[in-house]
């Protein structure tokens, strides 16, 4: 019995459906990458984080965008559930990937009316690197959507979390992980601070150490905008579900970080 | 050579009418209510094949008769909101505009097929207070033939639709907190069950759409907390 709203499609799958049925809605960043798109005007976003905790995983990012040496966004959010369980966080072309962040949701929300059941966290993360595969032609011309994915598997009991590369490449990691163009120095802060077994407390330091580090290091990365009350991202995921830092603590454990680190600057005798 | 036989199409429309009629009637009922924090949609169904699905934030659907037939129906309403969720914004997508789809859909099928639809169901939207405009909470009900009605307060479809709705016009209020909202369906499902009424918390399907939670609204309720709710 042909029952329709005009459509042909009959799966499970959010994209495919815009591909069959609306392939005038699918994001087409190729017609884009002609060559004449200055990538200098395209605001990039530049560090996320994720890495385990005791509970589960930690997730987070700084708010900047920036479209060259230019400010594009100081408040741009990075790090995005993609249901009660998982968060993508996104480096690199910020158009393409909050278009994938929320095209990733809405694939995952799909699939779970569609089937009245959610994917498994393993399923969600193949989802998502068909889905940066699927926008290589666009980071062959420098459009590069490099996303973190993380999240509470709860069939094992922990948190779990991937990064990817441009050609869809996914890869597990145990620890921690960092990308953008202060993920360097933020891995490297991570490195010295990982501990497996982290208190939520222990673990918000970490993430707003490894942070400000990356702030300090590289000039895209934005800081603590304590003037503005702009603060990074820290999202926990955990079996009872994902709940965000709020400003308070994170201001707090800011300054605590900034005691820790000031120092008297040694005074040179002047002649 | 073989002269078909004349039908009026008067006569087939009559007969299709009463097939699809027939198909509804053997099957069980469903009950969609407005409490005072949202709108409740029950259903008997002792199969853990649902009967009752989130469409989108604020919109459910509930269907009655054949099974394969109305499980269709609500992957197109999934399909449908999400895809103008996607073009549009998610304030966007209404019950209004997919019952009427629904309503296209069904009528065009028990136009041109042979076998017509044997199935009915509900389109139930929650308001929002956040949302000027958008705060009242609608039920639309599609039947077989695409016909399409809306309804304040309650709606029934299925086998014993006429007979739940008169007696859930005699005892329904409006504002009727949840519990005693719930209490009302479950009775009304049992009377529709009176030649075998077992009716119990393990063989009803309940979801909720909650006027106050934040993004989906959407919420399935466990044998436990219904039977809780229900005192059984």
């Amino acid at each position: 019995m042909p029952i329709s709203f005009g459509g042909r499609y009959q799966g499970s799958s959010f994209n495919e459906l815009l591909a069959v049925d609306h392939t005038q809605l699918v994001p087409d960043w190729r017609q884009l990458c002609d060559g004449r798109l200055d990538l200098e005007r395209v605001p990039h976003g530049t560090t996320v984080l994720a890495f385990k905790y005791a509970d589960g995983v930690i997730v987070a990012g700084d708010r900047l965008a920036t479209e060259g040496h230019r400010v594009a966004s100081r408040d741009l959010e990075k790090v995005l559930a993609t249901d009660d369980y998982s968060l993508v966080a996104i480096a690199g072309a910020a158009g393409p990937a909050l278009e994938m962040a929320r095209l990733m949701r809405i694939e995952l929300e799909h699939y779970e009316k569609i089937e009245g059941e959610r994917l498994e966290l393993d399923g969600k993360a193949n989802r998502l690197s068909q889905m940066v595969r699927a926008n290589l032609p666009a980071a062959m011309q420098g459009l590069v959507v490099v996303p973190l994915f993380a999240g509470y598997d709860l069939r094992r009991r922990q948190g779990r979390l991937w990064k990817f590369d441009v050609t869809g490449g996914r890869y597990e990691e145990t620890e921690y992980e960092a990308t953008g163009s202060g993920g360097l120095y933020a891995r490297e802060s991570l490195k010295k601070s990982y501990d497996a077994s982290a208190s939520r407390e222990q673990g918000l330091r970490a993430a707003v150490q490894a942070l400000s580090d990356a702030a300090d290091e590289d000039r895209a990365t934005g800081g603590i905008d304590v003037e503005r009350g702009i603060y990074p991202v820290v999202n926990f995921c955990s079996e009872a579900g994902i709940e965000r830092a709020g400003d308070d603590e994170m201001e707090r454990i800011y300054r605590e970080i900034l005691a820790t680190r000031r120092r008297i600057p040694a005074r040179v005798a002047p002649r | 050579m073989t002269m078909p036989f004349y039908v009026s199409p008067e006569q087939v429309m009559q007969d299709k009418a009463e097939y699809a009629r027939k198909g509804i009637a053997r099957g069980k009922s469903s009950v969609t209510l407005q409490y005072d924090a949202g709108v409740l949609l029950m259903a008997e169904n002792p199969s853990s094949l649902s009967k009752i699905g989130e469409i989108y934030d604020r919109i459910a659907f509930a269907g009655v008769g054949k099974f394969s037939e109305f499980d269709q129906l609500r992957k197109l309403g999934v399909r449908y909101a999400d895809t103008r969720g996607y073009a549009y914004s998610r304030d966007d997508v209404r019950a209004k505009g997919l019952a009427n789809a629904y309503s296209q859909a069904m009528g065009e099928v028990f136009t041109r097929e042979m076998k017509p639809l044997e199935v009915e169901v509900i389109v139930a939207e929650v308001g929002d207070d956040t949302l000027a405009g958008h705060e009242h909470s609608a039920i639309y009900r599609v039947q077989f033939d695409g016909s399409i009605s809306d309804h304040e307060g309650f709606c029934v479809i299925g086998g014993a639709a006429e007979e739940l709705g008169s007696l859930l016009r005699a005892e329904y209020r409006d504002g009727l907190p949840l519990r005693d909202a719930l209490l009302l369906g479950y009775r009304a499902l049992q009377r529709a069950a009176d030649r075998e009424p077992n009716v119990t918390a393990e063989n009803l399907e309940v979801c909720l759409l909650e006027r106050h939670r934040v993004g989906r609204k959407f919420r399935r309720l466990d044998t436990d907390t219904l039977r809780g709710h229900l005192g059984t």
